[in-house]
């Protein structure tokens, strides 16, 4: 075995252990809330290779929409579903898509893309 | 610029094709002129255009800690590509071609998929296009064209023939034949005369009809459809869980496989750089999980929607996994196996005075067969005379006071402290013989007479038993009637066994007594008294005549009030889980076969596979299973009537 394949197996594990670490360690992550005018709160997603914020905070009896910023133009995360309010919306069709969302009582809505690939939730409290 | 997928994939593919002749020349060795340079420009324009964007989003994705399948296509794509450049400007083979092929494949995935996606949701779109756009309303003694969305609840709405009712109502005036086959599936026409209720965007064949409107917007039936098949289409089936656990870990789990090929291929196996590269890159390509993911949306989508155009509206993707594993179907018997319209047959005793007690003890009760007896007493117009003192016993009848004597209306268990005559018994049990109920009619103390009542079964209850029968199942009728009118129904109608007796209260309860000895249950009910029992039942299906209640409790819903209708049910839920089930094994094969064959494990058997053909057999899987799942349409269900009306 000479060097370079020895070389190739070091950079190998190291690179392995990086993809363990960075996708399966504990990361923190990050929680948005909305802003209320007029008795209407608001609350935006940027969709870029996943959603940020994942976790979105809404105030229960405000009336609520979450827009979805679609910055992404592959097919993975074109559609955004949320399972318990029977809403699958094609965000490519427009660059913001309005989700209503009913905040009458309290309780976790969550969202995900068409193939159910990327996760992510709304709460009202 | 913004450009839809299917342009990207047409530009990357017209770029690509020098370097498709120069692949199929290669075996004839032939080289373009200045083959690097033109593939060199024509990947990297590719790559702006096309790989850009799943570079970016897999770069987002992976600062955030995730991983997806643009991560693998950015990785794959770029490992080639950049490699290229390298390869290129000291004097290597250059593989541009891997770079730009798989884009383009993958494209293609996306924009077929897309586009099959687009068509499995159109059907929805289409059942809400199916409203009329206007309707004729009586406004200030005329009738005037107005939009849908200014009619109000209690207009009076004029429908010519072969015009669409705009919205639910029911007739005033005029008779037709209306055609309900878009929310009943049924293609036969209706007759429907004043009193009847119309559906909105059905459409009226011969009469002209005036209709008043009762229910209009987001609370039509259509509308109600379209919302039930909408929630139904974005539900999980629980089998879906697996793929969202390995979706989770799939994509990092593939990258160190990828490494891992690679040090073995070069580091043990003495491969050069470049073949073990190739190795890693096909790993990546083949290993997306896009198939696995839309195994399940796709099929749930396409399944929902072609069974709410047969009238069979299925809740969510979990009462699809449960009616696979369903042996025993259980029906209510009043309104379900029956029409649910009894009807007095035969009256024993002093007909006028038997009918009177018993019509003036019912006159306040909304029980089915009190109606059946004051339609009666009203026919041979008999007087009523007013009762004091109601008492309503559970289950078993009336007691009140009539002439200042105690009469009593009801089954033989009200009259169990009163000896009942020989002749009458005899009677009572000839009738019950024959599929009658037989009710009691008591004054002072005596049995003065027997009003017997017949609840027919509908006509088509025989045929979707036996149907259900042939497949296997064990069919049971619960009923509140004496046991010997229940038997004779159930001989009637073929059904297995009886559970006869039960009072409302009861039905769960059986229900549960069923599954605890080991059965899987669905129950098929269309009254308030059900909604226990369709909750219990491990299926619950409400009949579309039922009231709300029952409705909300069944997880399937039957549009037409016909027992077909059940078999219909079983059927499409049963192929759609197993079209499910069905992608979801072609999917994990493709990947489990399909990674060893790019990580060269079978190189020995000469079977390998280049980036290129990865990215084409990656394509092939998503494009295969959406495809699959659009073939539902065109599966063969029982009784479906629409396929060849359509």
């Amino acid at each position: 075995m000479n060097i370079s394949q020895i070389f190739t197996i070091v950079i190998g594990l190291i690179l392995i252990a990086f993809i363990i670490w960075w996708f399966f360690g504990k990361h923190k992550e990050a929680s948005g809330t909305s802003t209320i005018v007029n008795n209407e709160q608001t609350a935006t997603i940027v969709v870029n290779g996943g959603y940020s914020p994942s976790t979105v905070v809404l105030k229960k009896g405000v009336p609520a929409q979450v827009n979805f910023d679609m910055r992404d133009s592959t097919a993975c995360l074109s559609h955004v579903v949320f399972e318990q309010l029977g809403v699958n919306e094609d965000l490519t069709k427009q660059k913001i898509t309005t989700v209503n969302i009913p905040t009458d009582k309290a309780g976790t809505y969550n969202f995900a893309c068409g193939m159910d690939m990327f996760h992510g939730k709304v709460v009202v409290k | 610029m913004k450009l839809s997928n299917i342009k990207r994939f047409w530009i990357s593919f017209i770029l690509a094709i020098p370097m498709l002749i120069q692949m199929i020349a290669m075996p004839f060795h032939w080289m373009m002129p200045g083959y690097n340079w033109i593939a060199f420009i024509t990947t990297t324009i590719i790559m702006a255009i096309s790989a850009a964007p799943y570079w970016k989003s897999a770069w987002a994705a992976f600062k955030k800690h995730s991983a997806n399948m643009n991560t693998l296509v950015a990785v794959g794509t770029s490992v080639a590509y950049f490699y290229s450049i390298f390869a290129m400007f000291t004097g290597r083979e250059v593989y541009f071609e891997s770079a730009a092929f798989v884009t383009v494949f993958v494209l293609l995935g996306d924009a077929m998929e897309e586009k099959m996606h687009d068509n499995a949701s159109n059907a929805l779109a289409k059942l809400m296009d199916l409203q009329a756009k206007d309707a004729e309303v009586l406004r200030d003694g005329k009738y005037v064209k107005i939009p849908l969305e200014d009619v109000q609840v209690g207009d009076l709405i004029r429908v010519k023939p072969g015009e669409k009712i705009p919205v639910d109502g029911t007739i005033m005036e005029g008779s037709s034949t209306i055609d309900e086959s878009m929310v009943t599936g049924e293609s036969m026409p209706v007759t429907k005369k004043a009193g009847d209720p119309v559906v909105g965007s059905t459409i009226n064949n011969n009469g002209t009809i005036t209709f008043k409107a009762t229910k209009i917007g987001q609370d039509t039936m259509l509308a109600q459809i379209v919302d039930l098949v909408k929630k139904a289409q974005t539900s999980h089936a629980p089998i879906q869980k697996m793929t969202d656990k390995i979706s989770n870990i799939f994509v990092p789990a593939v990258l160190i496989i990828a490494i891992l090929t690679f040090i073995i291929w070069y580091a043990f196996l003495g491969a050069t750089i470049v073949e073990a590269m190739l190795f890693a890159v096909s790993v990546i390509v083949i290993a997306c999980p896009c198939a696995l993911g839309l195994a399940t949306p796709t099929a749930l989508m396409v399944g929902t929607a072609r069974s709410a155009k047969m009238g069979v509206l299925i809740k969510n993707g979990e009462v699809l996994e449960e009616v696979s594993d369903i042996d025993t179907v259980v029906f209510d018997k009043t309104g379900t196996i029956t029409i649910g319209k009894p009807e007095v047959t035969d009256i024993i005793g002093d007909n006028e005075k038997v009918l009177s007690v018993a019509a003036s003890l019912e006159e306040s009760s909304e029980h089915p067969l009190a109606s059946a007896i004051m339609k009666k007493a009203t026919e041979e117009k008999i007087p009523l005379i007013k009762a004091n003192h109601f008492e309503a016993i559970e289950g078993k009848g009336v007691k009140a006071e009539y002439n200042d004597q105690i009469a009593f209306v009801g089954s033989e268990k009200i009259a169990s402290n009163i000896e009942i005559p020989q002749e009458i018994s005899q009677n009572a049990e000839q009738l019950q013989r024959q599929a009658k109920i037989v009710v009691y009619v008591g004054f002072n103390n005596q049995i003065i007479g027997l009003i017997a009542i017949q609840d027919t079964p509908k006509p088509s209850s025989k045929e979707a038993i036996t149907e259900l029968k042939k497949r296997g199942l064990t069919t049971i009728m619960l009923t509140g009637d004496n046991e010997k009118v229940a038997q004779a129904i159930a001989d009637e109608v073929g059904i297995d066994k009886v559970i006869a007796g039960v009072l409302p209260t009861e039905k769960a309860q059986h229900i549960k007594d069923l599954q605890n000895s080991g059965k899987k249950v669905a129950f098929v009910g269309d009254g308030i008294n059900d909604a226990p029992a369709l909750s219990t039942a491990d299926v619950g299906i409400a009949m579309g005549s039922g009231t709300d209640i029952a409705i909300d409790s069944g997880g399937i819903v039957l549009v037409q009030n016909d027992l077909r209708g059940v078999v219909r049910a079983l059927d499409i839920s049963k192929k759609t889980f197993n079209r499910i089930k069905l992608n979801l094994f072609w999917a994990l094969i493709y990947n489990t076969i399909g990674i060893p064959i790019a990580a060269g494990l079978f190189m020995g058997l000469g079977l390998t596979l280049s980036p290129e053909l990865a990215g084409l057999a990656m394509a092939f899987s998503s494009v295969s299973v959406v495809g699959s799942s659009l073939l539902l349409n065109k599966t063969k269900i029982a009784g479906d009537t629409t396929q060849k009306a359509v």
